[in-house]
């Protein structure tokens, strides 16, 4: 029913470009999180979707209607922002109510429409308040009721967790998340944190300097990136990149010694090896030799960080009781799941 | 231990600002005072003691009597609040509309247009005071209000812009932003957003634009001298003879038109302040 279709949309500025033809279809009901560090052109492309900000080339599609060239307010989008952006001057009712009442929205559905988001949200006792009367947690909650009351086709986030403090962070996302499943609506979110990606997305599309990198589950996007760029953005602590020569069933990585792994590749590669998958043995002959410099006892596991001959750094998960102690020479072996990929275009190398 | 030397210098320092700003303040507030008090007594007291306060003996109401008696002072009076009023509203109104296209919207051209338009800023609108009587008088404005509130309007704008367009660029984006995707329009987004949001600094303007036009002699001189136009400024004068100067009445009504001046400005102080502050504290 509202299907959202991007189709081959750029922006530029001038000669700097700023989104490369981006195509992308979001199902009706879909999650959908664009991430990417700054810069890459997520938000401008929300903006777009919003109709905020216009496309050099390319058509926006929701449903059977182009609304490439429509104003905002009548896309049937809503969107939620970094900053809130609340009128400071309306009180939380009269923030909810004003997109309805601009539509000209009879005065009973108003209310009704008000009532049922303040009840999903919880905001019942605040909506008399101002929004300088609100912490930053309610402030987000009475924007996105904001766009609950306008029933779009369409929710856009914009970053909406980044300024809000880490233990807020994880419990409006866990709202968002529950919002999505009560309310079923299609939601295009954008965010550079790997994690919202992750754990909010049905399908998550990587963007980097302008350019799709991936398009994919969060599963999909861990398990199989398409190059160095995806592999190194998803996962947390990140992937180990290796630079080495293939052959033979080994990897010899430059000035570091070799590393066993599955592969008929031959020639020069970049291994990827994410903190989990690398064993380590106190042999320092066995595999890539290293030094342990640091050690990070997170509670449920650990990080200890190791330097390499080479003099890179490499980081391993383990469970958080550990023998290994600072300046110990151990080795290191994959144990199992390495990606390879090529250096010169980053593209993950298929076995 | 330091923070005691610290505390102390702070006292000093504050102290000595402080009496600075009385001095100041006196100096301001002499002449205006010098003005109200002498205009309560009898002419030979004014001559006598001009710095005394009335006593019973001096005390006398004959000026505004013959302010009111002679001249059509409310008539003045009216004038010269309609002319600021009006000019002060459109100054605001078109200001707000050209320093919002100016801070918001990318055309082409926009920078040499917010020069252009801050340009006045620097230049005195009376070096053209030979040209605009030509115009008003073949425009047929001649000692019309209308003719002043043009005058006016033109001479406060720029620094309206000026102003107005710095604060609106500090206006969060996203709150416009969320403004159109509610469906306001741009003349919404300017007046019920952007607007409320930047009343400091349409208090500084307001106060800043009004004191010039209230006391303006010139432009009404030349502009509007007829007895149905005047403006306070020229009606005050009327009581100022080439051999003989009606010094009750010169004073009485002065002390008469600081009052609406006064009036605004208490209402506006607050948010003046915070206008005036808000770049230096941010």
């Amino acid at each position: 029913m509202s299907r959202l279709v991007l189709e081959n949309i750029s922006k530029r500025y001038d000669k700097t470009i700023v989104i490369d033809r981006f195509d992308l279809s979001v199902a009706d009901g879909e999650f959908v999180v664009i991430v990417g560090p700054s810069g890459c052109g997520k938000s401008t492309l929300l903006r777009i979707v919003a109709g905020l900000a216009d496309q050099s080339t390319g058509r926006v599609i929701l449903g059977d209607r182009d609304i490439s060239l429509l104003p905002p307010a009548k896309r049937g989008v809503a969107m939620v922002f970094q900053s809130y952006a609340l009128f400071p001057h309306l009180s939380v009712r009269g923030n909810m109510e004003l997109g309805l009442r601009q539509a000209r929205t009879d005065k009973k559905v108003v209310a009704e429409r008000v009532a049922e988001a303040a009840r999903i949200l919880e905001l019942g006792p605040l909506l008399d308040r101002r929004p300088a009367q609100l912490s930053g947690g309610q402030r987000q909650r009475v924007a996105i009721g904001r766009a609950i009351v306008r029933q779009p086709d369409v929710f856009l986030f914009d970053e909406p967790l980044s300024n809000l403090d880490a233990a807020l962070r994880s419990q409006v996302r866990i709202e968002i998340a529950d919002l999505h499943k009560r309310i079923g609506a299609t939601m295009i979110y954008v965010t550079h944190d790997q994690t919202e990606a992750m754990t909010l997305a049905d399908r998550i599309v990587v963007m980097h300097a302008g350019v799709v990198q991936q398009v994919g589950t969060p599963v999909e996007l861990f398990r199989a990136p398409a190059n160095v760029f995806v592999a190194g953005f998803i996962g947390s602590p990140k992937m180990n990149m290796l630079r080495g020569r293939a052959a033979d069933g080994r990897v010899e990585i430059d000035g570091a010694g070799a590393l066993p792994i599955k592969t008929r590749t031959v020639g020069d590669v970049i291994v990827g090896i994410r903190p989990n998958d690398i064993e380590i043995n106190d042999d320092p002959s066995q595999g890539l030799t290293a030094k342990v410099i640091a050690n990070e006892f997170l509670g449920t596991e650990s990080n200890i960080r190791l330097r390499l001959k080479n003099d890179e750094t490499v980081i391993v998960q383990t469970g958080p009781e550990h023998p290994w102690t600072v300046d110990q020479a151990v080795g290191l072996t994959a144990r199992g799941s390495a990606l390879l990929f090529t250096p010169g275009t980053g593209r993950r190398v298929e076995d | 231990m330091s923070v005691i030397v610290g505390a102390r210098s702070s006292i000093v320092r504050s102290a000595f600002v402080h009496i600075v700003l009385i001095v100041y303040t006196i100096i301001a507030l002499i002449p205006a005072i010098v003005v109200l008090v002498n205009s309560f007594k009898s002419r030979r007291a004014i001559f006598g003691s001009p710095m005394s306060l009335p006593t019973p003996d001096t005390f006398s109401l004959i000026g505004y009597q013959r302010v009111f008696e002679r001249g059509n002072f409310l008539l003045y009076f009216e004038n010269s609040v309609i002319v600021t009023l009006v000019s002060l509203a459109l100054i605001i109104v078109f200001g707000a509309m050209a320093a919002f296209a100016l801070s918001e919207y990318e055309f082409r051209g926009h920078r040499a247009l917010g020069l252009y338009l801050v340009l006045g800023v620097m230049i005195p609108i009376r070096l053209g005071t030979v040209g605009i009587v030509k115009l008003m008088a073949s425009a047929g404005l001649s000692d019309t209000l209308t003719a002043l509130i043009l005058v006016y309007t033109a001479q406060g704008l720029p620094l309206a812009i000026y102003i107005l367009a710095e604060f609106m660029r500090g206006v969060s984006a996203d709150l416009k932003s969320a403004a159109r995707i509610d469906g306001l329009s741009e003349y919404s987004i300017l007046f019920f957003v952007v607007m409320p949001l930047i009343r400091p600094a349409i208090a500084t303007i307001v106060v800043f634009t009004m004191i010039p036009i209230w006391n303006d002699l010139w432009f009404p001189l030349v502009l509007a001298p007829g007895e149905r136009t005047r403006t306070i400024t020229i009606g005050a004068q009327s009581f100022v003879g080439q051999f003989l100067t009606d010094w009750n009445a010169v004073l009485a009504a002065l002390s008469l038109a600081i009052l609406p001046v006064l009036v605004l400005y208490l209402a506006f102080s607050r948010q003046l302040i915070r206008g005036l502050t808000a770049g230096a504290v941010k």
